[in-house]
């Protein structure tokens, strides 16, 4: 799946990919609280294997130019084959555990690298759970 | 307590293993039976890092996992071994000779094999590896999350349920 064609592909800064239609779900999500979709590239890995996620994913960064890839678990599939393209290319960075509140500070954060960004990004999506009980 | 799941999944170590099956069976540890992976230090440490600090992981070549075996079964807790293809747990089967069951957990799309389940796809093989696992005893069920029904291998071949 594929939120941005490729004549929208400069407009990409990231990556998102995780279990079933999780990355569908975020990226509508993030459109319709800002409609800026077009700054993401949902991809689900749904009947995938490890070497095809791998694939996917290689080939949505080349194409897009992003160099940010936000996964949902840690023992995630999609985590691992993002580790394996991190670890050959230094330019990439990995975001996993990926939120809602991730995303959208990482959309905004335009003025830094991307690392920045998703540094950033990565804070801001752990500050974003909270746990709230009557007391 | 010891091995309590033996699955076959060629993702390996992913979120159904570790969560998907790992909690309900309160998982405390992982066995890895990989020849390659076992063989390469970054493969290991890129798996360890996929593991919750609650769980061990163990990694070991075919080899290895038939010779520490029965140290794995007696372990006071419960645990999970997964091998990424048919012929691994073959063979693993065969040198141990104490697995009751095999789980298929996920087997899927690539050149040469066919579709029998949504997420297990074999080559004729493949197919032959599990009918002479079933065939020499042990139980094999496709099966990718608990809460699906278990299918029987015979029903798996037959390609009728996917």
């Amino acid at each position: 799946m594929s939120n941005g064609g490729d004549s929208e592909a400069n407009n990409v800064r990231a990556i998102v990919i995780g279990h079933g239609d999780f990355s569908a779900g975020l990226v509508s999500a993030v459109d319709q609280i800002c409609g800026m979709a077009g700054r993401l590239v949902g991809l689900s890995m749904m009947g995938l294997t490890p070497e095809d996620i791998e694939t996917a994913i290689r080939a949505e960064l080349a194409r897009t130019g992003a160099h940010v890839i936000f996964t949902d678990l840690p023992a995630g599939s999609a985590t691992l084959a993002a580790r394996r393209i991190v670890k050959e290319d230094a330019s990439m960075v990995l975001v996993s555990g990926v939120n809602l509140a991730t995303l959208l500070d990482f959309i905004f954060n335009t003025a830094v690298s991307p690392s920045e960004a998703a540094r950033s990004a990565a804070d801001r999506g752990k500050a974003s759970l909270i746990v709230v009980e009557r007391s | 307590m010891g091995i309590h799941l033996y699955r076959i999944d060629d993702r390996l170590i992913h979120g159904q293993v570790v969560v998907g099956w790992g909690q309900p069976l309160n998982a405390r540890f992982l066995i890895l039976v990989d020849d390659l992976v076992a063989s390469s230090d970054w493969e290991k440490e890129l798996y360890r890092m996929a593991v919750p600090p609650e769980m061990d992981i163990y990694f070991a070549d075919v080899d290895t996992a038939i010779r520490e075996h029965a140290r794995y079964a007696a372990d006071p807790r419960p645990g999970i071994l997964i091998a990424g293809d048919t012929e691994s747990m073959h063979r693993l089967a065969k040198g141990v000779r104490a697995i009751g069951s095999v789980n298929l957990g996920g087997i899927h799309h690539r050149a040469g094999r066919a579709e029998k389940l949504r997420y297990v796809f074999l080559t004729p093989v493949e197919e032959q590896e599990l009918r002479a696992l079933e065939a020499s005893g042990v139980e094999v069920t496709a099966q990718d999350v608990p809460s699906a029904r278990a299918v029987p291998l015979s029903e798996v071949l037959e390609g009728q349920s996917k």
